[in-house]
């Protein structure tokens, strides 16, 4: 195979994305388990519910952001 | 801004085609990326704070007020309805009234009337069944002398039948004492 | 970029899949010639102009009529109206609905830039970091500008966390001075990052689909990547609305 550490690295901060995905699952879950307990109240909070997702997904975007750099850039 | 800008398509796009590394690192590109950019951020702008939000806007107003004209039209026509209903309500207890006012006159009216019939209607059947009585009575005592005669004359005649003679005196005597007994 | 010609070089050649997933994100000129200058026109100038073009057709032809009964467009532009009208009084409060045209602009050319995007061949604008960078640092400076001006040196109680116990408060300062910095880079690097992922991976299954055996199952997986791309679409704009509205909140209200 050709390829060097770079694309090893971006490999590996690939695996960032495996978390932010957790990250994410993590808000998605605890919301709707929250607004199943509350249903009236989750509407009102959908919105927090997007910003926390944002915040989350951002990190994996970086992580992903890593993995480009070193396959294309560096 | 301007100093390198005109460096060749190629630094960042190989022989055939394909992009040399991420084509969203190209600096090469970046001028006329964002000089585009704001050009089409202030159209957009100008176009939607000039022509688009204030008609967007007087359009939701407009309907806004239109749905508060009718509902308030719609409440209007509520209370008159009330009002009318309560009109009706009224007159139609004015004529229950009236009506049960009228009825209890007549029938005050019509009882007078029947008792004034009545008294006269036994009045009249008092009178004739005096009357009758009066002729029952003489209808009477002129049976009872037809019946005395009759007899007498009977007794007379199957007295004279028998080969005897008749004396008037004595038959009188004989029926009137038979007629009591 | 020191090592770009050498990177490029290999990649392209692999024998029988080639894939190319960030082809589609190179500038070209419109009308030929080899130079990119600042006022050339190019396929960026293209895809902004039909955004411009996309809005204006939805947000100005569309309520033409004015009616009080809204047809189908107009009931679309005045959805997208509302909604962000909505989202700026909710979050920013009544002295935030000033800035409601500029907010209303961002969401605009966010979503119609996406969403236009996603047509076969088009180019994706809001793909490229100069292009999400100058929206985030927009919004980043107007709102520290506004922040200062409003409130003067108050605004930096934004970084001085008075609920929290006197000993903690420096470390918390430093924290803060750092997530109020890194607010460009997330708010750009998640858009431009989000759209180019997207589309990079339906190229790539693009790329499997040349392979007989495998092709109806990579037109299958463009497919429902395609949906999970509107969708993202749509809410990589919003995001990045209701972000712009939370930091614009942070200016006009700093305290914690």
């Amino acid at each position: 195979m050709e390829g060097d550490l770079a694309h090893i690295g971006a490999g590996l901060a690939a695996i960032g994305s495996g978390a932010a995905a957790i990250g994410v699952g993590n808000v998605a879950g605890n919301f709707l388990s929250g607004a199943l307990r509350n249903p009236s109240a989750a509407a009102g909070q959908t919105a927090t519910l997007f910003i926390g997702i944002a915040f989350a997904e951002a990190l994996g975007i970086f992580a992903f952001l890593v993995s480009l750099l070193l396959m294309f850039a560096v | 801004m301007a100093t390198d800008t005109t460096a060749a398509v190629g630094s960042c796009v190989d022989a055939g085609g394909s992009a040399i590394g991420m084509p969203q690192l190209c600096f090469e590109w970046f001028p006329n990326q964002i000089f585009w950019l704001v050009v089409t951020l202030v159209v957009i702008f100008l176009v939607l704070s000039r022509v688009a939000l204030p008609r967007i806007g007087a359009i939701l107003a407009e309907r806004q007020g239109t749905i508060t004209n009718d509902i308030a039209a719609a409440e209007d026509l509520k209370a008159r309805a009330a009002e009318a209903e309560k009109a009706y309500d009224k007159a139609l207890a004015d004529a229950r009234a009236e009506a049960q006012r009228i009825a209890a006159e007549t029938r005050a009216e019509i009882q007078a009337g029947l008792d004034d019939a009545i008294a006269k209607a036994d009045a009249e059947i008092a009178a004739k069944s005096a009357e009758s009585e009066k002729a029952i009575a003489e209808i009477r005592a002129g049976a009872l002398e037809s019946i005395e005669a009759v007899a007498k004359d009977t007794t007379g005649d199957i007295v004279t039948a028998l080969g005897g003679k008749a004396d008037a005196d004595a038959v009188t005597a004989a029926v009137d004492s038979r007629m009591k007994g | 970029m020191a090592g770009q010609a050498e990177t490029a070089a290999d990649g392209a050649e692999k024998g029988g899949l080639v894939f190319h997933p960030m082809d589609q994100f190179i500038v070209k000129p419109l009308f030929g010639g080899d130079t990119i200058a600042w006022y050339t026109l190019t396929n960026v100038t293209l895809w902004l102009a039909l955004a411009v073009l996309a809005v204006v057709a939805l947000l100005v032809l569309g309520t033409s009529k004015r009616a009080i009964v809204p047809g189908r467009s107009q009931s679309i532009a005045e959805l997208a109206y509302g909604f962000i009208y909505k989202m700026v009084e909710d979050i920013c409060g009544k002295e935030g609905l000033k800035y409601f045209p500029y907010i209303m602009t961002l969401f605009m050319f966010i979503v119609s830039a996406n969403f236009l995007g996603l047509i076969p061949t088009a180019f994706t604008t809001t793909s490229h970091f100069a292009v999400t960078v100058v929206l985030a640092l927009a919004v980043f400076l107007t709102v520290t500008i506004l922040g200062f001006v409003k409130n003067g040196t108050a605004f930096l109680g934004l970084f001085w966390v008075s609920s929290a116990p006197l000993a903690l408060r420096p470390i918390l300062a430093v924290i803060e001075l750092i997530s109020y910095f890194v607010r460009p880079v997330s708010h750009s690097i998640r858009l431009a990052g989000n759209l180019m992922a997207g589309h990079a991976v339906i190229k790539v299954f693009a790329g499997f689909a040349a392979v007989a055996v495998i092709s109806p199952v990579s037109v299958l997986a463009i497919t429902a990547m395609f949906g999970l791309e509107v969708l993202v679409s749509f809410i990589q704009a919003y995001v990045f609305t209701i972000l712009t509205c939370v930091y614009l909140k942070d200016a006009l209200h700093p305290s914690h």
